[in-house]
């Protein structure tokens, strides 16, 4: 057996394989704040609470009408996306013109509250939610068994991430988005209903959260903090990242995860600094982030 | 001096004054400090507030008023202490309880002595309270990391769990619970072949730290963490097909009722309570129910009952003027006297603060076994009042040997 810095390889490829794992998550939740901040200019703070809110659908739907995993993994974030609308029309719409920070308050407040109430109702040791029966069991890859659902998770955050990236990249709606970022007036001058479009892109952003809260109701247990935890580590990807990069979330998503897991088996005290003692590096030698572009 | 009728009526007034200063000083105030929105929350939480409610109106006291407050000490130590500090300083309150968290509790529990006000916590595990960090302000409740790892990590070496890894909560807790569990293991023969510390709060991912144990080899992976923490490891190492057995050193009913007994089946647990253990307990959480129609208590809320009904009972029999004086007098005078309770049964407490009564070693059900909700334990053994607590003279408590 041949070692990795004093480690059994085995054990390595291992731990790698998990922050991968780990890393697939942050990439789907801080590509959904990227989208947001880019095309908003919203810092939206109540991200965690929409994956929360995604997971608790979810799990809604089986214990309440018996709706099942799969279809789950499609209405839920379309339930919190129509949720996400409703915000944004009554609350965040009328921030637009003022400072980032007045966004950035208004998302917290939001996200406590939805908490909050969530706490209140269902306390806070969580909900079972079981694993959809096709993707129980596991694996033997060679160096140590995956669970066939972790692989899953990998596999459908990667695709998730490719299909937003060419949307907003390659497509007309992309680049309608994009000019509208950029020159909302004429864009709107040529006929297109920019406050609608802005609308969806929240709408859009929120059912990614979602989404990676059913892909995470699985193996965390659904409960009211699971967005609290996961939220501060995600920030610190986004502005790693580069604030509103597509591209720069995802590829950091991933690669923090995979950092973070071999801290893990290092130093595992660490394990839930290391993101920031990362961001404090890149903040000092490239402070518009990875992937961003100089202000 | 002429003798106006005004004057001697002022005369009177002024008179009244203090007596009726001195009854409003005999009013009692206990302080619930708990976990209300963290990890703790199921366990302890607004049950425990309810409990200690309960305690005060069923005891409703003779002579002297009671009033519950409560707080979030959102598990941060600094945010606990000041809160106690506070309580204390403005607040008038008498007694502090419940308090789950050993970090925050070790913390409070300096305030307690400070400001010489009674301290009976519930929540917290770790087994410094009544050790090196022991004070005669405190009196501690309910459970503790030796009894947890007596019961349940001795059984489990004697079965053959020889060689442990061990998954800490990276904070007061885990560390006083691994040590302890440490020290039965050792003397059972069996070794400890390694371990790590997990950050806390803020872990939700315990995968890496579960296929490190895998790979160390043991035959236990012993869990010194609780709540969802505990939660998610036994979760995730359903899903990592882990085959090691799992040593839960401190498990709940919240933690049993959130994962479901198809995943918990089999498991070995320690609580000093268990809601459908005897009449008694059932009686308890029968009356409980009128205030949480869908929860049934855990040790700790339980506890926080028996606590203030002690309390209470002291007070009264000390007078409520004389209780507020002076914590350590009151907490002396609890001391002497013997508990009965519904939950706990008989019990003593000990001079170094430490309660006593029988710890239980339960399995967790099969589903086919649960015949109704919440039916979730059988009991494997009893371990008696005298021999569930570290004895005393191995607490190295500072203000016994002095």
């Amino acid at each position: 057996m041949f070692m990795i810095l004093g480690y059994p390889a085995p054990l390595m490829f291992g731990q790698l394989l998990l922050g991968l794992i780990n890393g697939a998550f942050y990439a789907l939740l801080s590509l959904g704040l990227a989208v947001i901040f880019g095309m908003l200019n919203i810092v939206n703070f109540a991200h965690g609470a929409f994956f929360m809110l995604g997971a608790f659908v979810a799990w809604g739907l089986l214990e309440f009408l018996g709706v099942n995993y799969w279809f789950a993994l499609l209405l839920a974030p379309v339930i919190v996306g129509i949720f996400g609308i409703l915000l944004e029309k009554t609350l965040i719409s009328r921030l637009y013109k003022l400072d980032h920070l007045y966004g950035l308050l208004l998302t917290f407040g939001m996200a406590l509250i939805i908490e909050g109430l969530a706490r209140n109702q269902f306390g806070s040791s969580g909900m079972p939610y079981r694993i959809p029966a096709i993707l129980q069991g596991a694996t033997n890859v060679g160096f140590m068994f995956l669970p066939n659902y972790r692989a899953w998770v990998v596999v459908a955050s990667a695709i998730m991430c490719l299909v937003t990236w060419l949307i907003i990249e390659k497509t007309s709606i992309g680049a309608t988005l994009r000019a509208a970022t950029e020159n909302a007036p004429l864009v709107q001058a040529f006929g297109i209903n920019v406050p609608r479009m802005i609308t969806l892109t929240y709408a859009g952003g929120v059912a990614l959260a979602a989404f990676a809260g059913v892909l995470a109701a699985p193996i965390y247990s659904v409960n009211p903090n699971m967005g609290a935890n996961f939220i501060i580590t995600v920030f610190a990807v986004v502005v790693i990242g580069g604030m509103g990069s597509i591209l720069g979330s995802i590829v950091t998503g991933f690669g923090l995860g995979i950092v973070e897991g071999l801290t893990k088996v290092f130093y595992p005290q660490g394990s839930a600094t290391v993101i920031f003692v990362v961001m404090v590096i890149v903040l000092l030698v490239r402070p518009a982030g990875l992937f961003g572009k100089a202000a | 001096m002429k003798l106006s009728r005004r004057t001697l009526l002022g005369t009177a007034a002024a008179a009244t004054l203090p007596a009726t200063a001195r009854a409003q000083a005999a009013s009692i105030k206990i302080g619930v400090l708990t976990d209300l929105s963290g990890p703790y929350q199921d366990l302890a939480g607004t049950l425990a507030v309810a409990s200690a409610q309960m305690a005060v109106d069923e005891f409703a006291a003779k002579g002297f008023k009671v009033e519950v407050i409560s707080a979030d000490h959102q598990n941060k130590p600094d945010v606990g202490a000041s809160i106690a500090r506070q309580w204390c300083d403005q607040g008038g309150v008498d007694l502090i309880t419940e308090v789950a968290n050993s970090g925050v509790s070790l913390a409070v529990a300096g305030v307690a002595k400070e400001k010489n006000k009674a301290y009976l916590p519930c929540g917290p595990a770790t087994s410094d309270l009544t050790g090196t960090a022991c004070t005669p302000n405190t009196i501690h409740w309910v459970y503790d990391t030796y009894m947890l790892a007596r019961s349940t990590g001795g059984a489990m070496a004697k079965a053959g769990g020889d060689t442990w890894f061990f998954i800490t909560a990276d904070y007061a807790f885990g560390h006083a619970l691994t040590r302890d569990t440490t020290g039965f293991i050792e003397a059972a023969g069996g070794k400890v072949l390694g371990g790590v510390k997990t950050p806390f709060p803020g872990t939700t991912d315990f995968s890496s730290y579960l296929v490190q144990a895998q790979a160390s080899g043991a035959k236990v992976i012993g869990l010194a963490n609780a709540g969802s923490d505990t939660v998610n490891c036994i979760k995730q190492a359903k899903e990592f097909g882990i085959k090691q057995k799992l040593g839960g050193l401190l498990v709940f009913l919240t933690d049993v009722h959130a994962l479901g007994l198809d995943i918990c089946q089999g498991l070995l647990l320690t609580e000093s309570f268990y809601w459908d253990l005897n009449d008694g307990t059932r009686k308890f959480s029968e009356r409980l129910k009128a205030r949480a129609p869908s929860k049934r208590p855990t040790m700790v809320q339980a506890g926080t009952y028996s606590a203030v009904l002690h309390y209470l009972k002291t007070v009264n029999a000390m007078g409520a003027a004389e209780a507020k004086k002076d914590g350590v007098v009151t907490i002396n005078h609890m001391k002497a006297m013997p508990t009965e309770d519904d939950c706990f049964g008989k019990g003593t407490i000990r001079t170094d603060g430490r309660k006593l009564h029988p710890s239980y070693l339960f399995e967790v059900k099969k589903p086919s076994e649960s015949k109704y909700a919440w039916d979730y334990y059988k009991l494997i053994a009893t371990t008696p009042a005298d021999q569930a607590f570290r004895p005393l003279a191995e607490g190295n408590c500072p203000f016994i040997k002095a």
